[in-house]
């Protein structure tokens, strides 16, 4: 009989434990439901064609329509072309060198430079945003003497670098050694299983690695306030500043007038994340079959 | 033994992977051209370390040590370059491996392809068809060459890895338990391959299993703890063990 209750006892105890589990990891879902729920009301109601297609309204725009009561003319369009040159440009440098670098790290763990490498790699992720703008303005903005898309590229670029480097170290790494074996067993030297074999092997993990790197800086203010600086109208150059989504959220907070565009903004960069980070989840499921 | 015509050759082969232990201790063999030599053990003995000596699979590694010397038509390959030797010397492993990301012509031509060797278009066709036919695979994926390799079976699979090594036109083919992956009915595959294909080239392989040995090698060493116990024709091998060992080994009171 006394087992008897001790199983009772023990499935008592288990769902409990069961419970508890559930009712915390609601508890923590809340703040990012809140979130969500709070951009996403306040954000729709200002999407429309105008919103993407035109600039940030200049003050005198503002003031005029904040006087006759209407809605404040004006988008996000600069932002958003500035966001993209300047992950475009980070991107076309930062992937193939993490790519590269990784490859070097997964394949030759053993040398002590390449331990280097990888602990510098993960000094580089965990240093603050904002000292990687700090010093891209040093490098960058100081020497040419003016705030650059060209700069905000560099900065974003050298965030990239440590979660691309990773991401291609950690998928090679994981590739099977048979797979190693078997390229090597037909006489293929190092660089072309590389290239041909362990590569296109793990291009799904390295694939997923580039969307989280990607959706991970698009939402950084930081290092782009000491490089790109802003800009109020659109533009393509790379020699002058240029305005990006999370700079504009920056700039609308402090402009008692424009409050309301933050929400467009906000809700933007999320959609981008948030869509970036499904998508990824939804190919390294594919990848895996 | 008998005289024979020498391909291959283990001259006080060793292995190690530390400075204390051997894995294989002055293994001393000649391996005939175009037959099928097995090499039967228990786990642990040392069998599959040895053949894997033979590709230079051992330098990926480098705390592993070869000493001694492994004869290649008299040549040491152990100071050969071992891209040289593994284009001269395949190697088949106990899971099938197809790359991935290749279709099944792909992977055919993949042996070509990591060596820079360029092929027309031609030339292609006639090696996907003619290396596909020795494994008597052709009918089965002739329909589907441009699928992933890794859609076939487990058993095609592995013929398809044999064909990959044989499309480089290798000397020797070294097979590290080929079939212990493998369902009876596509072990017998590959088992009537290997016959056929010793015409064409030697091979070398790794067994755990005493029937498959018996069945398809003209020669059959039999390893423990890392010495070669003994190397005979299969035939005095399994008739008539010399060493109590193998006895031992072969009448299942050891492994």
């Amino acid at each position: 009989m006394k087992s008897n209750l001790n199983i009772k006892q023990r499935f008592f105890k288990d769902r409990s434990i069961f419970v508890i589990v559930c009712v915390f990891s609601l508890l923590s879902s809340i703040p990012l439901i809140a979130i969500l729920g709070e951009v996403f009301v306040k954000g729709i109601s200002q999407f429309s064609l105008s919103f993407f297609t035109l600039p940030t309204p200049t003050a005198y725009k503002v003031l005029k329509a904040v006087e006759q009561g209407l809605p404040i003319p004006g988008g996000i369009a600069n932002g958003i072309i500035g966001s993209m040159i300047m992950l475009l440009i980070a991107s076309a440098v930062a992937i193939p060198l993490g790519i590269l670098c990784g490859a070097y790290i997964a394949d030759n763990s053993k040398q002590r430079f390449a331990k280097f490498v990888s602990y510098l790699t993960d000094l580089l992720q965990g240093t603050p945003s904002v000292i990687i703008g700090i010093i891209t303005y040093i490098w960058i903005v100081i020497p040419m003497k003016t705030y650059s898309a060209l700069a905000g590229s560099i900065a974003l670029c050298i965030m990239m670098l440590p979660l691309i480097i990773r991401s291609t170290e950690e998928t090679l790494r994981i590739l099977p050694s048979s797979l190693k074996e078997a390229g090597l067993a037909l006489g293929a030297n190092k660089a072309k299983l590389m290239l041909k074999v362990q590569l296109p092997s793990a291009f799904g993990g390295i694939f997923t690695g580039i969307l989280l790197a990607i959706s991970r800086v698009i939402g950084e203010t930081a290092p782009l306030m000491f490089t790109a600086l802003g800009c109020s109208f659109i533009r393509l150059s790379l020699d002058k500043p240029i305005s990006a989504v999370p700079l504009l959220i920056w700039e609308f907070f402090n402009d008692p007038y424009q409050q309301e565009l933050i929400w467009g903004a906000s809700l933007f960069l999320l959609t981008f994340v948030l869509t970036l980070n499904l998508l990824s989840k939804y190919l390294t499921r594919k990848w895996k079959k | 033994m008998e005289k024979i015509n020498t391909i291959l050759e283990f001259n006080k082969t060793c292995v190690s992977y530390t400075q204390q232990t051997m894995a294989v201790k002055y293994v001393t063999a000649q391996i005939e051209k175009n037959s099928i030599t097995s090499i039967m053990g228990p786990s642990g003995c040392g069998k599959s370390t040895l053949l894997r000596a033979v590709n230079l699979m051992h330098k990926l590694y480098p705390n592993i040590r070869v000493e001694g010397e492994i004869l290649l038509n008299g040549e040491n390959i152990l100071s050969m370059n071992p891209i040289e030797v593994r284009r001269n010397i395949g190697m088949v492993f106990q899971r099938p491996t197809p790359f991935p990301t290749m279709s099944i012509k792909e992977n055919i031509l993949s042996g070509f392809t990591l060596n820079s060797i360029r092929l027309d278009k031609y030339q292609k066709e006639e090696i996907v068809e003619q290396t596909l036919k020795s494994v008597s695979l052709w009918e089965e994926v002739k329909d589907v060459l441009n699928k992933k390799g890794t859609f076939l079976s487990g058993g095609q699979q592995q013929r398809l890895c044999i064909a990959r090594a044989l499309a480089l036109k290798p000397q020797i083919l070294l097979m590290d338990e080929p079939t212990s992956a493998l369902d009876p009915i596509a072990t017998k595959h590959i088992e009537d391959l290997l016959i056929e294909l010793q015409k064409d080239v030697t091979i070398l392989i790794v067994t755990h299993n005493m029937g498959q040995a018996k069945r398809i090698s003209k020669h059959s060493m039999f390893m423990y703890l890392g010495e070669m116990v003994e190397y005979d024709l299969t035939e005095n091998m399994f008739t008539n063990p010399k060493d109590e060992r193998t006895k031992a080994y072969l009448t299942g009171q050891m492994g």
